[in-house]
């Protein structure tokens, strides 16, 4: 479960999140939206314990993050948007570390380490180093490191970007069947069709702030506007471009 | 519209960014702590005064010396300027791979319609920039003191800059262009391990050449025949065909009223053909060079490190275990980082070797004062080689983290737990490093048991808080973007992490110098038992607390700075 209270964020005098409540509960998969700039990545970060809020708190399972961090982030696996990954290390050996910073080890670390490289069919190049990884073939492996120490809540920043069309089904496929087994995912991505299709619940979030949240419906209900997909629900939302913008734009 | 062939952008408009930046690092440092700016601005003052003191004070005494004292003058600024050169050369190589081959503006520059010219104009300013600002800060109180002692004038900081400014341009184009016909033969990120080495081999070639030049003999005047053959090589050029020596003579010519046009004639004429010429390399290499430097990733590791270290490592909890071992992993796997050791043996062979050569044991009794006198400034400069050692090595830790510490602060591992592995990491070394060296260096020196105790207990304080300077001034300056880590140590936090394990140094060597040296003055023979004073005792003590805090309190900043920082 994640729990967001009063959750602010501020820079100087811009809020980039704004008093945003929330609660994911287990086996949950919630959608995270909004545009670019309008604080997901912010939120994201300060729930993993990289940012920290300027006020209000965030439980995961139950502790809270600034409180008890260690053992509120012992339950976390977190995606970030762009894989930064140690070039000089191999794949395994990322992904040993990763289960070490989480204090495992041992074979049936080693053995769940093949499984998901093998899953992730990274396989063939687990003994290379990631420094000649592919954009792809990163987020894979940080992936794998996420699940390695068999998290209960999994946060994910965009986790489509540079996947090729069968590991991002793999991704969607895994996300799913993880919260059927009782975990919370909170998801953010651009891809509204793989939000539509994936999610049990959504936010819609704009300038820091939540502007809508529920099921599809209750957010079609909340906004009236019960016969839009989401897409154009999300442009009514969070403002579309103009075609009078579209026209100066490109005839100049 | 305007046509497109004229919408270059100018020079000053590609700079544009660099400017910007700059301003505003410089608006975020001014808006930082102020007890943090006046602590670096005291740091800061207690060096400059330090550096421009000691320059004074030997100008002041050639100044008095008649006939050969002025000569003096000139060869020290030579050779000032020479060891500047090298190091500038140096750090020009470096750098020009991380402006020119891999900063992440290239993409959008090679990409916008910008004159070849203009971009290595663009890329040269800013590789003279960031390689020889530290340089220039420190040549200021040198010649501040040049300035004063020989009554330079009010024209002298102009003189000074006319003559500084071609001395640093021409060790950039030679720098850049060397790199330029490197990456060309090599691609890019295995140029920057090449480039380890083939900068330690240059460095250790100069190093041993200058080794060879036997300056001490300049020391011994009574060495040469007659005082015409000393004022002959004192009037020799050391090295006449490099811009420091011109440099050098263009200052003194300034300062002892000699008329001669040359110096000016040959910085001001060599800079811009240099200019020219690195321009047309630049014209005909660069496109391809960077082509290349967009290949080559290593793919297969050649040390795996794991089974011979997890036995000695097995007591500790797997998260520092493993952060141990990815740290040796990263340091060992990349050329960059250990080829500076092979650096650091040769210099320490030099060093070793110049102890040796001292003429304290050539025949005639020398008083052992004398050489308990040398053993305090041996272990001065023991002391600032471990200081640089650890500014290579420690204080680029936690920026080398910066990209990923997304995990690191995802994860639970506890920050203490990071720092205590990246401390004992590079200080455990450092303590062999800082032993082995007190220990010969006294040893061919022939000091006293105690003298030998007192340096040993000393050099080993010294290093658990130098270390700890460098980890934690890391950590309060981070260079989390820098694509090169032997960078990371020329940064400002680097200058003001030296900047205090220097003045810590001498701090501890004041302490100690005064009751050792009153004690010594007692004792008639080497033989003779020490008589512990409560001075003695005292000076111990104070030692022990000063370089105990010097540990202690950075550390716990760092640690308050890690749990703090965002990214």
């Amino acid at each position: 479960m994640i729990r967001l209270t009063h959750l602010t964020k501020r820079y100087g005098k811009f809020t980039a999140v704004d008093d945003i409540n929330l609660i994911v509960p287990s086996g949950e998969l919630f959608g995270f939206l909004g545009p670019n700039g309008a604080g997901k990545t912010t939120t994201f970060r300060m729930i993993a314990g990289i940012l920290h809020p300027t006020s209000g708190t965030v439980e995961i399972g139950g502790v809270d993050v600034l409180r008890h961090p260690l053992q509120a982030k012992a339950r976390l696996g977190f995606i970030p948007d762009r894989p930064f990954v140690y070039d000089k290390l191999t794949g395994a050996e990322f992904c040993r570390f990763a289960a070490a910073l989480y204090g495992q080890q041992g074979p049936v670390v080693e053995r769940r380490i093949d499984e998901l490289l093998e899953l992730f069919e990274l396989t063939r190049w687990k003994n290379e180093l990631t420094e000649s990884y592919s954009h792809g073939m990163r987020q894979k492996l940080i992936i794998s490191a996420a699940l390695v120490h068999r998290p209960e809540v999994i946060v994910v920043d965009e986790p489509m970007i540079g996947l090729d069309p069968k590991s991002a089904r793999l991704l969607k496929d895994l996300l799913r069947q993880f919260v059927e087994r009782g975990g919370t995912v909170l998801m953010s991505t651009h891809t509204l069709e793989v939000a539509e299709a994936m999610c049990d619940r959504i936010a819609i979030v704009h300038g820091g702030k939540i502007v809508a949240h529920g099921t599809m419906a209750e957010v079609q209900e909340q906004t009236e506007s019960e016969d839009m997909g989401l897409e154009d629900l999300f442009l009514k939302l969070t403002g579309g471009m103009h075609d009078q913008q579209l026209d100066t734009i490109l005839d100049g | 519209m305007t046509p497109r062939s004229s919408i270059r952008p100018s020079l000053a408009t590609v700079l544009t960014p660099k400017w910007l930046t700059a301003a505003s690092r410089l608006r975020q440092e001014q808006s930082g702590s102020g007890a943090r700016i006046v602590l670096l601005s005291l740091v800061a003052l207690v060096f400059w005064v330090a550096v421009f003191g000691i320059a004074y004070r030997v100008l002041h005494y050639f100044r008095g010396v008649e006939e050969i004292g002025n000569l003096m003058a000139g060869k020290m600024l030579g050779v000032i300027l020479l060891a500047f050169l090298s190091i500038l050369l140096l750090s020009n190589i470096i750098t020009a791979l991380s402006t020119f081959f891999l900063a992440k503006d290239l993409d959008l520059l090679i990409a916008a319609p910008i004159g070849r010219s203009r971009l290595y104009l663009a890329k040269l300013i800013e590789t003279i920039v960031h390689s020889s600002w530290m340089v220039a800060l420190l040549a200021l109180p040198i010649f501040t003191a040049y300035g004063i002692v020989y009554h330079g004038g009010p024209l002298f900081p102009i003189v000074a800059l006319v003559a500084f400014i071609p001395y640093l341009v021409l060790p950039a184009v030679l720098g850049t262009g060397f790199t330029l016909v490197l990456v060309n033969v090599f691609p890019a990120r295995r140029t920057r391990e090449l480039l380890g080495l083939l900068a330690t081999g240059a460095v250790v070639l100069a190093l041993v050449g200058l080794r060879f030049l036997r300056p001490e003999q300049l020391a011994q005047p009574e060495g040469f025949r007659n005082l015409v053959e000393y004022l002959a090589v004192l009037r020799t050029p050391t090295s006449p065909l490099l811009p420091s020596e011109w440099t050098a003579a263009m200052i003194m010519n300034w300062l002892l009223h000699v008329a001669d046009p040359w110096p000016i004639i040959k910085l001001w004429i060599a800079a811009p053909v240099a200019v020219a010429l690195g321009g047309l390399l630049h014209r005909r290499l660069y496109h391809p060079g960077f082509s290349k430097a967009q290949e080559g990733a290593e793919r297969k590791i050649r040390r795996p490190l794991r089974g011979p270290l997890v036995p000695f490592l097995r007591w500790l909890p797997p998260s520092k275990r493993e952060f141990i071992l990815k740290d040796l992993r990263l340091f060992f796997r990349d050329n960059t980082q250990w080829s500076q050791l092979i650096l650091l043996a040769v210099l320490l062979m030099v060093y070793l070797f110049n102890i040796q050569s001292l003429p304290l044991y050539s025949g005639e009794r020398v008083p052992f004062r004398l050489v308990t006198m040398i053993s305090f400034l041996n272990l001065g400069l023991a002391g600032f080689v471990l200081a640089a050692v650890a500014a290579r090595f420690i204080f680029p830790a936690i920026s080398l983290e910066g990209r990923q510490m997304w995990l690191l602060r995802s994860s639970p591992l506890d920050p203490g737990a990071m720092l205590w592995s990246k401390y004992w990491i590079g200080t455990l070394p450092l303590l062999v490093l800082a032993l082995a060296i007190t220990i010969f260096t006294n040893w061919l020196l022939h000091v006293s048991e105690f003298m030998m105790i007192v340096a040993v207990a000393t050099i080993v304080l010294y290093t658990l808080a130098a270390s700890a300077l460098a980890l934690s001034f890391g950590a309060l300056y981070p260079q989390f973007g820098t694509e090169n880590a032997a960078q990371i140590p020329t940064s400002f936090g680097g200058l003001v992490y030296m900047m205090s394990s220097l003045s810590l140094l001498a701090a501890v060597i004041m302490i100690e110098a005064q009751p050792v040296t009153a004690m010594l003055r007692t004792q008639r023979f080497a033989s003779q038992p020490v008589a512990i004073t409560p001075a003695l005792i005292f000076a111990a003590l104070l030692i022990a607390v000063v370089c105990l805090t010097a540990t202690i309190v950075p550390l716990r900043m760092a640690l308050r700075t890690i749990e703090k920082m965002e990214w």
